[in-house]
């Protein structure tokens, strides 16, 4: 069975429909990369998968649970499915080692100390070793996004979600992030990336997701998908791109 | 004619008056405490309670914040024996104090709760935390830091404020003021004796939260 299935899910604020009937099937160890235009629902897609969201119809099931249950254990879910964010949201009372304990703390009731390790171990391997005691207040964009990573990856996720986490970076930054975002899928996390960054995904993704109006538009390999769009909206999209 | 000050005159009531210094610092120090508490759970009742609790409390702080403190204290004191809840003064001036501080910190962290981003709600619920969780430990720590000053100028108000409760004769600094000088006749003595006790008190107090403050509001 899939990590995340997701099964013509529809979404509407208000009357606007912004998912009409999306599905998806991601597999352990796949590198979704989601692209379209703004509008189009990849956020609201994302923030559906890990219950940030409701849906009205459609199913999704994440590590086996029912995204959009009646009694959905959310708690359960989002202990397996991590996100991260645009604008990092760290905490700002917390330094980078606290943002990483926390959760594990507070959630998992790991000890201090050993969430301290896990802190030490997750930081590393985002390169942050030596800002473990930093404020947010003293990283650049690029390391707070990176303890934002290594946030979620304390909890040991089974599947990172990442929703344009390089788009609030000065150009100069976002490298580093996607550096990072590359290791992770080489050592095969499960990833399913909302990006802008064209060339990471064809790159780095090992399924390509083109949205548009609130549907998968277009999917397919990445290399496949890039060399040779089939709908005119995607190849309209790339070539806007540049 | 002329007035000759004669502070002496007090000397024989010191007792009097430290033992309403007293009363007024455990007043502030226990509604400070309690209020406070109060107006944690009501800013997040507010913010993150279901629609009926986060209407209830508005009344509650509007109710409080636009009526006189004299005529709350007066209400809880002399009003409620008429539905057969009699208080004694001490009972009535803690829960007036109480109930006043509730509703302004209400007020005052409900506006540090809005001022965190909603990001750090999500991120925190991202996370697998519940929403206690995340209220206590992302939300509440920051709001806190960025209301401290002006909380601990409404702490300042109410220590001050709480001369009032020597109207229904709680015996407070003020009380103790206003018995001394219906026996000594020494108005001006006695209360520019407690006028001076009273900046003190406000100094120190200040002193101490900026102690607090600096010791466990930690701001980031
Ligand atoms: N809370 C909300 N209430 C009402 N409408 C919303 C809300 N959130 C998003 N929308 C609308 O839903 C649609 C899809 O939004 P979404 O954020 O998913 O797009 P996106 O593909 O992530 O865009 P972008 O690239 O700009 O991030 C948009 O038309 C947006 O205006
Ligand atoms: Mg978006």
């Amino acid at each position: 069975m899939s990590l995340v299935s997701i099964r013509d899910v529809r979404k509407s604020y208000g009357t606007v429909e912004v998912l009409k009937g999306v599905s998806l099937e991601v597999e352990k160890g796949d590198v979704v990369a989601i692209i379209g235009r703004s509008g189009s629902g990849k956020s609201t897609l994302l923030r559906c998968i890990n219950g940030l969201e409701t849906y009205q119809s459609g199913a999704i099931l994440a590590d086996g649970i029912e995204v959009g249950g009646l009694h959905a254990n959310l708690r359960e879910l989002r202990r397996h499915v991590g996100m991260v964010f645009q604008q990092f949201n760290l905490f700002p009372h917390l330094t980078a080692a606290e943002n990483v304990m926390l959760a594990p703390t507070v959630v998992n009731k790991t000890p201090k100390k050993e969430a301290r390790a896990i802190a030490a171990e997750v930081l590393a391997k985002v390169g942050l070793s030596e800002k473990m005691d930093a404020y947010p207040s003293q990283l650049s964009g690029g390391q707070q996004q990176r303890v934002a990573i290594a946030r979620s990856l304390a909890m040991r996720p089974k599947v990172l979600l990442c929703d344009e986490i390089t788009s609030a970076l000065d150009p100069e930054l976002v490298n580093e992030v996607l550096r990072v975002v590359e290791q992770l899928a080489k050592e095969g996390m499960t990833l399913i990336l909302v990006t802008h960054e064209m060339r990471f995904a064809r790159d780095v993704g090992t399924h390509l997701v083109f949205m548009h109006h609130g549907k998968v538009h277009e999917s397919g390999k990445p290399k496949e998908v890039f060399a040779a769009p089939q709908t005119p909206e995607l190849q309209q999209f790339v070539s806007g791109i540049g | 004619m002329t007035y000759h000050l004669e502070f002496s005159a007090l000397l024989p009531y010191w007792q009097d008056l430290a033992w309403g210094l007293w009363f007024t610092i455990v007043l502030t120090a226990v509604s400070t405490v309690v209020g406070i508490a109060v107006g944690t759970l009501g800013a997040s009742a507010r913010s993150f309670g279901p629609p009926w609790l986060s209407g209830l409390v508005r009344v509650y702080v509007e109710l409080i914040r636009n009526t006189p403190f004299i005529v709350q204290l007066f209400f809880i004191f002399f009003g409620l024996p008429a539905l057969g809840l009699k208080l004694s003064e001490t009972t009535a001036a803690f829960i007036a104090m109480v109930v006043n501080l509730g509703a302004y910190s209400t007020e005052i962290i409900r506006a540090g709760i809005d001022a965190i981003p909603k990001g750090h709600i999500e991120a925190g619920v991202s996370l697998a935390m519940t929403r206690l969780e995340v209220l206590r430990y992302i939300v509440l720590r920051q709001a806190f830091a960025k209301i401290y000053p002006a909380l601990s100028s409404q702490i300042v108000i109410v220590m001050l404020g709480s001369a009032v409760v020597s109207q229904i004769s709680a015996p407070d600094l003020t009380y103790a003021a206003n018995f001394i000088q219906s026996r000594n006749f020494r108005a001006f003595e006695v209360y520019f004796v407690v006028a001076l006790i009273y900046l003190m008190l406000s100094i120190l107090l200040r002193y101490l939260l900026r102690l607090i403050g600096d010791r466990f509001v930690k701001v980031g």
